[in-house]
């Protein structure tokens, strides 16, 4: 198991590394030269060979490119344009909001996928079984962002039932926010208001983000539920009278449930990407609504930082579910 | 023996194997006959038609002032605009036919240039092997380790705001799917009997890959194709939505219709939707078609 | 028709465990013609007999066993007939009793240990939970217990075997556990649908071995559904032989072999080779193939295929009859294989 597991890890290796030559030839690809786009278009002939020199740009590409991974691996990841402030503090302050809201999406898509998916199996060719065909057909078909603006108007807008934007509403005072989570610091704080104020902001934007992983889910359970069912163990299980809970149980749903782990590594890439678009139609400050500004601002600096990290999140996590995937299915496990 | 008489021999063998043409024809039959393929092929061939007489079918140009706005009174869908007006008084049903033509355009452009690269990749990779074979994989992991949306937003932002950059972004994003997928047709089209038969005669390995292996491999790759086809659409309209692709306001596109109603989602919902709508069509008709497609041409598949 | 009086009316009597009257299994889809897979099939076991059931593929004999079990789908399939087990019509019990009786009082082990085992739990778990359904027992008496039971089936080294997974076992293994798991409740019948098709010759008879002395020790009842002929010889004390969804013959085991009645019996054990055949004799197979079948509602099914045939088997399908014959034999023939030389008929 130990051998399993040191293995993927020394797979990531060349990965990152791989990454991370893609993402150095990235910004020296970008339009005008590094410190134009650092400088933007305020930069003479001096003070771009200042910037350069400054940032050692006049060196060879090999030491920079060894530059470049040092500071990389140290978290120093250069400087926002739009903030003037270091890209990874900006990371820091607006990661836990994306967190929170990415984490409750996800509840969202395998709280109701999962279930959604086994019980239109287990109803084959009922109307159950055609709606979540359809509905999931039609949950990978809706740009998220459009879903997003229809959630808005009906639900917000229109109905006023959740707030229209943002984290929290302002007018609620005395918020501390010690962990950056606001759902969390409502909690802590004591101030259940405030907790419930951020949680009415996360409905919305965790909905809209978490239709296309909830379409994905939903197909990906009923279909392997279908499998499992016809599978002859299921069928010895019924010869031994077992209680139908019991081959639910650990007959069907044990097995039926093993592809599923393995893509909702894959859904978290969807969910951190639709994160980006959601955030923004929900004027949510995220790291998601933050990449989308650096789009229109130019911001090179935070794109970069924010495509390396998201990547680093998206590999190690698809790692551990690997590793969960091991300790689940013991044909892969022993031996 | 001679070496064509012993392909003769082969070909015939194959062609008992080589289910490639009649599977079409019993797809083709399977799908005539069912409401769902021909539901999306309808909506397809819709689509498909707007974009390609959109100028003529549209009432108004893009950029004409169809009626008078201000910004409180942004008139909704009425006999006269069936679509209703945008904020700059423009005819909202025109700009979105005419946004039909942009979409397909890179839909297909950009799929076609993933195909090429992706397929490429994957016929080097499937058949070389070897340290080829390792190469192509990492880096197509190495592509695979940022979330797809990203990736296109990281190419489309290093070339620069424009209509090619974002397709592109968006086939590079779609070479590793085909890559993989003719990579793994070949793969396990390489064990199948008649392909040790081939080269049991003495069939030189191009000859075998190119008139026996690929043929066989091409229904997962129209059926992916279609169904790339659908996300492309749907991708590019998210980039757009973003401020990515072209910034020519008289070329209507409808990500960045999308984009641009945000600020009159109370007043003007109807700036949103009908975008909105179009983009769903599109791109549901694609995956109906493509879903049927898969199913049609898989013997095996029951569901 | 002899003088001598017929001794034998019918086979079952109050003392059979298992009664099937009239058995009729019709399955019903979509746009298809109905198959009938089990078209009157009547046949009783008695308790601790071995009854072996034989037929090709597409016979009825697996469709058979599962409409005894109650397992066949609820959805596109039809049954009538009565399936009485210990006087009770299992047709009229719900799916709850059913699941009393399964496991518990009938078993049954499947063709296929590959595939036949949930692949990601123990093989001890699989077993022990047989044992916590149907006897209660706590999951430590249980393991203890199902230990001892994979011991009793020949699995050497019983107690590292219960951590095992089944991929971790041969086929031959797999199977032991499956027979395990059938008799960990001593059920009064278990039912082996083709329990050795799947595997190793070598291991098939070890197998066959062990379900003989497995049901000999408990006083098992023990239908053993099977296409191969030899199988049947070394093991049941009554075998009913099926055609397209009925029986066509039924007699003792000794009687049957001896001289069967039926065309397509005689076909089955002239296609065997025989140890003491002459050497160089050919091999007769039966003509044909099983898709060369009549339906029984235009004549006898086997017609088609049938040494015997002649104009009134392609008018009217034959009843089963029993025949005067020690033991009783029921044949369903207008022109069967010639009687044997000498059998007596017993005086009651």
């Amino acid at each position: 198991m130990a051998r399993f597991v040191v293995r993927r890890l020394l797979l990531l290796v060349p990965i990152l590394l791989g990454l991370s030559i893609l993402l150095f030839a990235w910004v020296r690809a970008l339009p005008g030269s590094t410190a134009n786009s650092l400088l933007g278009e305020r930069g003479t002939p001096e003070t771009i060979a200042a910037v350069e020199r400054l940032y050692g740009l006049d060196q060879p590409i090999a030491v920079q490119y060894w530059k470049y991974l040092k500071q990389s691996a140290t978290f120093d990841l250069g400087t926002s344009a739009q903030t003037r402030r270091p890209v990874t503090d900006e990371m820091v302050r607006l990661f836990p909001g994306t967190i929170e809201l990415t984490a409750v999406a996800l509840v969202i898509a395998v709280g109701v996928g999962v279930p959604l998916g086994y019980f239109a199996a287990r109803r084959y060719g009922t109307w159950l079984d055609s709606g979540a065909i359809v509905g999931s057909l039609l949950g990978v078909t809706i740009p998220v962002f459009f879903l997003g603006f229809l959630l808005k108007y009906v639900f917000a807008i229109k109905l006023g039932w959740l707030p229209t934007a943002g984290r929290s509403d302002q007018r609620i005072l005395g918020v501390d926010h010690p962990t950056g989570f606001y759902v969390l610091d409502g909690f802590i704080t004591g101030n259940l208001a405030a907790a419930w104020d951020a949680f009415k902001h996360l409905v919305l934007p965790a909905l809209a983000l978490a239709t296309i992983p909830l379409a994905i889910i939903t197909r990906i359970t009923r279909a392997s539920v279908l499998d499992v069912v016809h599978e002859d163990y299921v069928r010895t299980a019924e010869a031994k009278g077992l209680l139908a809970s019991t081959i639910t149980r650990r007959h069907i749903l044990r097995n039926a449930l093993l592809p599923v782990v393995t893509i909702i590594g894959l859904q978290l890439g969807l969910l951190l990407s639709g994160a980006i678009l959601t955030e923004t139609v929900f004027v949510f400050n995220g790291v998601g609504k933050f990449v989308a500004d650096s789009i229109r601002f130019r911001d090179y600096a935070v794109i970069q930082g924010f495509i390396l990290v998201f990547a680093v999140i998206y590999v190690v996590v698809n790692l551990l579910v690997d590793i969960a995937y091991g300790l689940v299915d013991p044909r892969v496990r022993v031996r | 023996m001679s070496l064509s008489e012993a392909e003769a021999r082969v070909d015939t063998a194959v062609a008992a194997e080589d289910v490639g043409g009649s599977l079409l024809k019993e797809a083709w039959r399977r799908l005539r006959r069912d409401p769902v393929a021909i539901t999306g092929g309808a909506m397809v061939a819709l689509f498909v038609l707007v974009a390609v007489i959109g100028p003529w079918l549209a009432p108004y140009g893009p950029s004409d002032r169809a009626g008078a706005v201000t910004p409180t009174m942004i008139p909704g869908p009425s006999s006269q605009f069936w679509f209703g007006l945008d904020d700059l008084g423009r005819d909202e049903l025109s700009r979105v036919i005419l946004g039909a033509r942009q979409s397909l355009l890179v839909g297909v452009v950009s799929l076609v240039l993933g195909m090429i690269g992706g397929l490429t990749l994957g016929v080097l990779a499937g058949a070389l092997g070897g340290w080829v074979d390792s190469l192509i994989m990492r880096i197509i992991d190495i592509v695979l380790a940022v979330p797809g949306l990203l990736f296109a937003i990281g190419v489309a932002a290093a070339l620069g705001r424009s209509l090619q950059s974002v397709m592109i972004a968006i086939a590079v994003v779609n070479v590793p799917i085909f890559a993989r997928l003719l990579r793994g047709q070949m793969l396990s089209q390489r064990e199948a009997d008649y392909v040790s038969a081939a080269t049991s005669v003495g069939l030189r390995r191009r000859v075998v890959v190119f008139r026996h292996i690929l043929p066989n491999s091409i229904s997962p790759v129209i059926v992916q194709g279609t169904l790339t086809l659908a996300t492309a659409i749907i991708d590019a309209a998210g980039l757009a939505f973003l401020g990515l692709g072209g910034t020519d306001p008289s070329v209507p596109e409808w990500g960045r219709m999308l984009a641009d109603s945000q600020d009159y989602l109370s007043g003007a919902i109807h700036l949103a939707i009908f975008p909105g709508l179009a983009i769903v069509f599109a791109a549901l008709g694609f995956t109906l078609f493509g879903e049927r497609l898969r199913e049609a041409l898989d013997p095996k598949y029951r569901r | 028709m002899s003088a001598v009086a017929r001794t034998w009316t019918g086979r079952s009597g109050p003392t059979s465990l298992l009664e099937v009257r009239d058995l009729e299994v019709i399955f019903t889809r979509r746009g298809r013609r109905d198959v009938r897979a089990v078209d009157g099939v009547s046949f009783s076991v008695d308790a601790g007999e071995t009854v072996g059931i034989v037929g090709e593929s597409g016979s009825g004999k697996s469709i058979t066993s599962l409409a005894v079990m109650g397992l066949l789908p609820n959805r596109g399939c039809d049954v009538s007939g009565s399936i009485r087990f210990d006087g009770t019509d299992l047709r009229t019990l719900s799916r709850d009793q059913m699941r009393d009786i399964r496991g518990r009082d009938i078993a049954m082990v499947f063709q296929d240990p590959m595939t036949s085992l949930n692949p990601v739990v123990t093989i001890g778990k699989q077993v022990a939970e047989v044992l916590e359904r149907h006897r209660g027992m706590a999951r430590e008496r249980a393991r203890v217990e199902a230990a001892g039971l994979l011991e009793q089936v020949g699995i050497p080294d019983p107690q590292r075997r219960l951590t095992d997974y089944p991929h971790q076992l041969s086929g031959g293994m797999r199977q032991r556990a499956l027979i395990a798991m059938a008799l960990a409740c001593r059920p009064r019948l278990l039912i082996a649908d083709e329990p050795t098709t799947a595997l190793d010759v070598t291991i098939q008879a070890q197998i066959l071995e062990l379900l003989k002395q497995l049901v000999a020790e408990a006083g098992t009842a023990l239908i053993m559904i099977t296409h191969d002929l030899g199988v049947v010889a070394g093991l049941c004390d009554r075998v009913h032989v099926m055609y397209s969804g009925r029986i066509v013959e039924a007699a003792d085991r000794h009687p049957l072999f001896a001289a069967p009645r039926h065309p397509y019996t005689g076909g089955l054990l002239a296609s065997i080779p025989r140890l003491d055949s002459a050497r160089g004799a050919p091999l007769t197979p039966i003509p044909g193939s099983p898709t060369d079948t009549l339906p029984w509602a235009r004549g006898c099914a086997f017609a088609p295929r049938c040494p015997n045939v002649q104009d009134d088997c392609l008018r009217t399908a034959p009843v089963l009859e029993p025949l005067p014959e020690q033991g009783g034999r029921e044949l369903r023939c207008y022109h069967p294989l010639p009687a044997p030389v000498a059998v007596e008929a017993v005086t009651p």
